[in-house]
């Protein structure tokens, strides 16, 4: 077992260094031939551990690897720790990691950075992995800034474009603040407990070593991680502009694996929030924020990713409402789906890109369900689930979140989720209306190469189908002690699930979000099939609404005037003064310095030997006069 | 003030106005004959002494040849030296060979 979960990293690991440094010359065209079989290894080894720890429910597995720091106090060792909660996050990164490896051989033929692609794509997992089964959280720390990493690799994939080199940068940076506050979170946490462990700070946590206030500071510190890695507001500004990666990249990380990193995070520090009451009200408020916010500017993009993008946002929004409100494992549970089912949404769109030849502003497609069928009843099975319609998987999950909210005295919550499950089905609805009624807007050309897109990325598209359709189903039912709520137990336990009543408040609050949902839908359809002036009219009346969603409520605007430029600034003067003046003076001026005395000495080098023959006989003068009467007196 | 003392008095104002010589003057040749000035002073200063002091009779004498052996062989290659340099710049003022000049 040891073994096994050992090689789960290690694999993918391998397969980057190799594809890396031998892709060009060996591999060229092939260079997926390895990732994918180590990557497709590591799936079956995570089923393998999944079905493991299936069976051994209550005993989590801790692996010791070795030592890694031993400085001072501070003891880490490179280890992992296997539970239920792991276990589902290794189901998801290993399946979606796996099947958007496939797809990329597709998406990615062609392309001249195509052994790269592949070798970062497995260090990806290679980080993704060690991020999920770390068991200290300097060890997570690791996995959370290899990611981070590599989603900077993969978004300015194309390097030669300026939006996207610029893209990856600006998704480095904003993590970086996010992971600012992760670090000071560490800092406290081992100068309150000692140790960075989860079993030791766990520990410690239950016995009620750290002060109430402390514990809080900890908990909002770890969270600002998780706002910037799980893109919440406000560092939520890279996700979109993400998009300018290639589109299996948007699909795995910046929506199935990376940005679960924040909420994994925070549902793995459960015995550190259960004793913040504050802190967990600050994780939901702002999912909950997040959420309704980025439903309401999905409303008006017009590029497909994007509106996917603002979705994924709006969706971990949903997730850290949930742990916020303490309904840990309904989080987790729409954390599962969603990854199935917004990797789908995801893949399906490159399909979308793919036929249109690499169109991607949803105003120029239209007609395309019956031109690429299979990618539309892929699609629409995503937009199904991801709106929140039974009985596909996002239904189960979502009404869950709300009725938790609901059920936990939260009503505020409860309507603005309603609100954004409204909203959610508009924007997801106005995305297949667009892309796949009506006429075709596009220009004649690519019209003509509609074409459906290849096996190697249809085949995970219908893969990624049935979990979007029927995974909620299967673990969620019934609702809130469903399967996976029973085996979520061991690690959020003392959550006690409510009995759940068809017939009740719960029954009664899931008619309403499916109905709130169906009329989204409904107004989706008269405004993009039926009533296509619509849109148009509704914009013309509200033009300031129109234009804070268009905008994304000038957030990229607001950061540019109040960080960007100050530290440009700021930047500018350390090098005009600081720079050239103090440094750049300083060392000139010793050097003119060293020069002008030399100028002073130089008259004494006459070149005439009289003179030197007098210094020496000056110099003799002297010793004479300090030996006879000074020396020795 | 025994008797020793007047030759080695004369021996030291003989030394110190050839040292001047060599110091203060501009023309070379002159230089070389205030550096043998010089010289024998130091030889008039180690007779006498030998004369005068206890000790192995001569023995000063016999550093007093040396000496002046040396200095005419001193003296043949400075020569030399002042005619080479004459060549070359056409003068004998010491002041004009400043060619090291930093």
């Amino acid at each position: 077992m040891k073994l096994v979960t050992t090689l789960i990293p290690l694999l993918p690991l391998f397969g980057f260094v190799v594809t890396l440094l031998l892709g060009k010359r060996f591999f060229g065209r092939r260079a997926h031939i390895l990732s994918c079989l180590v990557v497709t290894a590591a799936w079956a080894l995570s089923m393998y551990v999944f079905w493991h720890v299936f069976t051994h429910q209550k005993e989590p597995l801790h692996i010791t690897l070795f030592t890694w720091v031993a400085s001072g106090s501070l003891h880490v060792t490179w280890g992992y720790l296997v539970d239920t909660l792991t276990a589902v996050m290794l189901l998801i990164v290993g399946t979606i990691g796996m099947l958007v490896h496939y797809y990329s051989i597709g998406y990615m033929k062609g392309d001249e950075g195509y052994y790269r692609f592949f070798a970062y794509l497995n260090l990806f997992m290679f980080a993704m992995f060690v991020l999920v089964l770390a068991d200290s959280y300097l060890l997570m720390f690791l996995g959370w800034e290899g990611v981070g990493l590599c989603s900077y690799l993969l978004i300015s994939f194309w390097f030669r474009k300026q939006s996207a080199s610029q893209a990856g940068k600006k998704a480095f940076l904003v993590n970086r603040v996010g992971d600012f506050g992760f670090t000071l979170g560490m800092l406290l946490i081992f100068l309150t407990v000692g140790t960075l462990q989860f079993t030791g700070v766990f520990a410690a946590a239950g016995a009620g070593k750290i002060g109430s206030g402390t514990m809080t500071w900890i908990c909002l510190l770890l969270f600002a991680g998780a706002v910037g890695k799980s893109a919440q507001f406000p560092l939520h500004v890279w996700l979109p502009d993400a998009m300018e990666g290639p589109t299996p990249v948007s699909a795995l990380i910046h929506a199935a694996t990376m940005v679960n990193a924040g909420v994994y995070m925070v549902a793995r520090s459960y015995p550190l929030f259960l004793h913040s009451h504050a802190a967990m009200l600050v994780v939901m408020g702002i999912g909950t924020f997040t959420a309704i916010y980025a439903a309401l500017i999905a409303l008006t993009q017009n590029d497909i990713k994007r509106v996917i993008a603002y979705s994924t946002i709006s969706s971990l929004g949903f997730m850290f409402m949930a742990l916020g409100a303490g309904a840990w494992a309904a989080g987790i549970f729409y954390l599962l789906v969603h990854g199935f089912f917004k990797g789908l949404l995801f893949l399906a769109s490159g399909s979308v890109i793919h036929a249109m030849s690499g169109e991607q502003d949803m105003r120029r497609m239209g007609g395309l369900r019956k031109k690429i069928p299979l990618t539309f009843w892929t699609m629409l099975a995503g937009a199904v689930a991801m709106a929140g319609i039974i009985p596909l998987s996002g239904f189960w999950a979502k009404d869950e979140i709300i009725g938790g909210a609901f059920s936990g005295g939260y009503y505020v919550v409860w309507a603005v989720g309603i609100v954004t499950a409204f909203i959610t089905a508009i924007y997801m609805f106005r995305l297949i209306f667009l892309t796949f009624w009506g006429d075709n807007r596009a220009t004649p050309e690519v019209q003509q190469h509609i074409h459906e897109s290849p096996a190697v990325m249809t085949a995970p598209l219908v893969i990624l189908a049935v979990p979007a359709a029927v995974l909620g189903m299967i673990v969620g039912l019934p609702p809130e002690s469903g399967w996976i709520h029973r085996f979520l137990q061991p690690v959020f336990f003392s959550v006690e699930s409510e009995k759940f009543s068809w017939v009740g408040t719960g029954g009664l609050l899931m008619l309403v979000s499916l109905a709130v949902v169906l009329v989204g839908v409904y107004i989706a359809y008269v405004m993009y099939v039926r009533r296509r002036e619509l849109p148009a009219t509704v914009a013309g009346r509200v033009p300031w609404a129109y234009q804070a969603s268009f905008h994304k409520f000038y957030m990229d605007e607001f950061y540019e005037a109040a960080v960007i430029r100050r530290t440009i600034g700021l930047a500018s003067w350390l090098w005009t003064f600081v720079d050239v003046k103090i440094i750049d003076g300083a060392v000139n001026g010793l050097a003119w310095l060293w020069e002008h005395f030399a100028l002073l000495i130089r008259p004494l080098q006459t070149g005439r030997v009289q003179n030197y023959a007098l210094a020496i006989f000056g110099g003799m003068l002297v010793l004479v006069i300090v030996i006879r009467w000074v020396w020795g007196a | 003030m025994n008797a020793v003392d007047w030759y080695l008095l004369l021996a030291m104002l003989l030394f110190c106005i050839g040292a001047y010589g060599v110091l203060a003057r501009r023309n070379v040749i002159l230089i070389v004959m205030c550096l043998e000035l010089m010289l024998n002073a130091v030889n008039i200063a180690l007779v006498a002494m030998s004369n005068f002091m206890p000790g192995i009779a001569g023995r000063g004498v016999l550093f007093a040849l040396f000496i002046i052996t040396l200095a005419a062989a001193e003296v043949t290659v400075g020569l030399a030296i002042v005619i080479a340099n004459y060549r070359n710049k056409r003068s004998v003022q010491a002041d004009e060979f400043n060619r090291l000049k930093g």
